[in-house]
């Protein structure tokens, strides 16, 4: 086995961020394994995009370290918050990321929302960049749609344009932020699916952010499931769901009681309401 | 309780400081990507179509009622001193000293930098400006600069266009309609414009007016709240700040070209 696999392609460590006062991941440490679909749950709020987001580099973490795997895997890996701009850039290129909502660019057209990143960082001829584009767009299943506008086509088929997109520079990473966020039953099995497929066949690494759980449980080799700004399990689908932590337990079964509350802190309802009326 | 609380005013400059450095940085930012964006032509020559096709119309119908306005005032006024045929030589210098580059920059104002900041600003709500960041190309670079480079070309254009319809709205109030002489209203015209002191300067003038109208809708875009409720603030706020900043602009430009 290549020893460059048994190495994880990211690993956090002790990373806090927050915004103000307000703290949104607090010392966490995790690693995303290479070659796998770890997904990502929690709360909404929980700071899941901003993990994405600070593995991408668009947000700078206040403490800790993200560390990003080198391609050659010789030479010890880089810490994306301390990249200079030209490291960044090499680093987003072995990056892919689907945004909640496909972000496609709306002034362009199907083919030419895949071809965008291989005319931005390829002098590939006319020929071939139709060539690369076609096939992306046949392993998401829309080559025939590649005339069509994105105001054109539904959600759950912007989003697998989308993909086709992120994948485009055959990335080794692909971060999927609610893929599944809106979609009808069959839309969704289908995303579910080929997420994995492409995981397998390509040789990626995946992070998913979901909530989900069933097809995110169906579909991961690793679910870290994020509460309160801490890392409140991280394992197997079958070993979080049996998980005896509260927290966990309650999020997996969808309880409404829990760890969690329900209501906003507030005063005692029977305070609030005495004396409302001047 | 006091009204005055120093800590609030202290809190306001200091953010007005930063929103005008962000500002500052960006502009330069912009720029420096003048290499970059004439090197890959046809995206600023998209703008240019794009915003001089969204101009056009309502320049040239402005201009030629600009035109009008000038033919007829200006007989009235110069008729007084026996001097109505002078009146091609006043329209035209009306147009191309102030008119023309202060009027089309206001227009480009209200109906292409609108539409450059809610491009701009629905692009960021929707997340392709962090699409692009995270595809490794630089929205500044690909997305703003050809836009401002666009919208700097294209101003003097638009200038032109309003002041040479607005010459000829003159005209057709002037001699087709009043019955001045077609000899004495062009002869006057071309014995008085300079081209370097009234056009040259006319020209500079909106290209500074491209500059600020084209940057300020495209930071106001930039830095829209990611919200229907923010871009919609954005929009306008750059008609607002366009405006009093093309008038303001337009007093220290004309104090220094034509008091030296």
């Amino acid at each position: 086995m290549n020893p460059l696999n048994t190495l994880p392609l990211v690993e956090l460590r002790n990373l806090t961020f927050g915004y103000g006062e307000r703290v949104i991941l607090d010392d966490i440490s995790l690693t995303i394994p290479r070659g796998k679909v770890t997904a990502v749950m929690g709360a909404s709020g929980g700071g899941k995009t901003t993990l994405l987001r600070l593995i991408g580099g668009q947000w700078k973490a206040q403490q800790g370290q993200i560390l990003l795997q080198r391609q050659s895997g010789q030479e010890p890996a880089q810490d994306v918050g301390a990249m200079d701009r030209h490291e960044l850039i090499l680093a987003r290129r072995r990056m892919g990321m689907l945004f909640q909502f496909g972000a496609l660019f709306t002034d362009l057209s199907v083919f030419e929302n895949v071809a965008f990143p291989l005319r931005e960082h390829t002098d590939l001829p006319q020929a071939l960049i139709r060539d690369v584009v076609l096939l992306k767009l046949n392993a998401v299943g829309l080559r025939g749609a590649r005339e069509l506008m994105p105001s054109e086509i539904s959600g759950g088929m912007a989003r697998r344009v989308a993909l086709a997109r992120a994948i485009a520079l055959d990335p080794e990473l692909v971060m999927y932020d609610e893929p599944f966020a809106g979609l009808d039953p069959i839309s969704l099995g289908t995303a579910a699916r080929l997420i994995r497929q492409l995981n397998d066949a390509m040789g990626l690494t995946s992070i998913v952010v979901s909530h989900d759980l069933d097809e995110t449980f169906q579909i991961a080799d690793q679910v870290i499931v994020l509460a309160n700004g801490k890392v409140a399990a991280q394992g197997t689908p079958d070993a979080v769901r049996n998980s005896t932590d509260p927290l966990v337990h309650q999020f997996v079964n969808g309880l409404s009681d829990g760890p969690v509350q329900f209501h906003y802190p507030a005063l005692p309802i029977g305070q609030d309401f005495e004396g409302a009326v001047p | 309780m006091s009204w005055f609380r120093p800590a609030d005013v202290g809190f306001a400059t200091r953010q007005t400081l930063a929103e005008w450095g962000h500002g500052a940085r960006l502009l330069l930012r912009l720029v420096r990507t003048a290499g970059a964006s004439f090197k890959r032509f046809g995206l600023v020559r998209d703008q240019i179509f794009f915003l001089g096709n969204y101009s056009l119309a309502i320049i040239s119908v402005s201009g030629l009622f600009v035109g009008f306005v000038l033919g007829l005032q200006g007989y009235y006024t110069l008729q007084r001193y026996g001097s109505s045929e002078a009146v091609g030589l006043l329209v035209a210098l009306s147009l191309v000293r102030e008119l023309g580059p202060v009027v089309t920059a206001l227009l480009f104002a209200g109906r292409a930098g609108t539409s450059l900041t809610a491009e701009i600003g629905l692009m960021k709500a929707g997340e392709q400006l962090s699409a692009m960041e995270m595809m490794a190309v630089d929205p500044v670079q690909r997305v703003l600069a050809p836009r401002f480079w666009g919208g700097v070309i294209v101003m003097p254009l638009l200038a032109a266009v309003f002041s040479a319809v607005g010459i000829l709205g003159g005209y057709v109030v002037a001699v087709l309609l009043i019955g001045i002489d077609s000899g004495a209203f062009w002869s006057q015209m071309q014995g008085g414009v300079d081209v370097w002191s009234d056009i040259g300067n006319g020209v500079i003038k909106s290209l500074v007016f491209g500059v600020a109208v084209t940057f300020i809708a495209l930071l106001q875009g930039y830095e829209a709240q990611a919200t229907p409720e923010g871009v919609s603030r954005a929009t306008t706020r750059t008609v607002v700040v366009s405006s009093l900043s093309v008038l303001g602009l337009d007093f220290v430009l004309t104090v220094m070209m034509f008091s030296i």
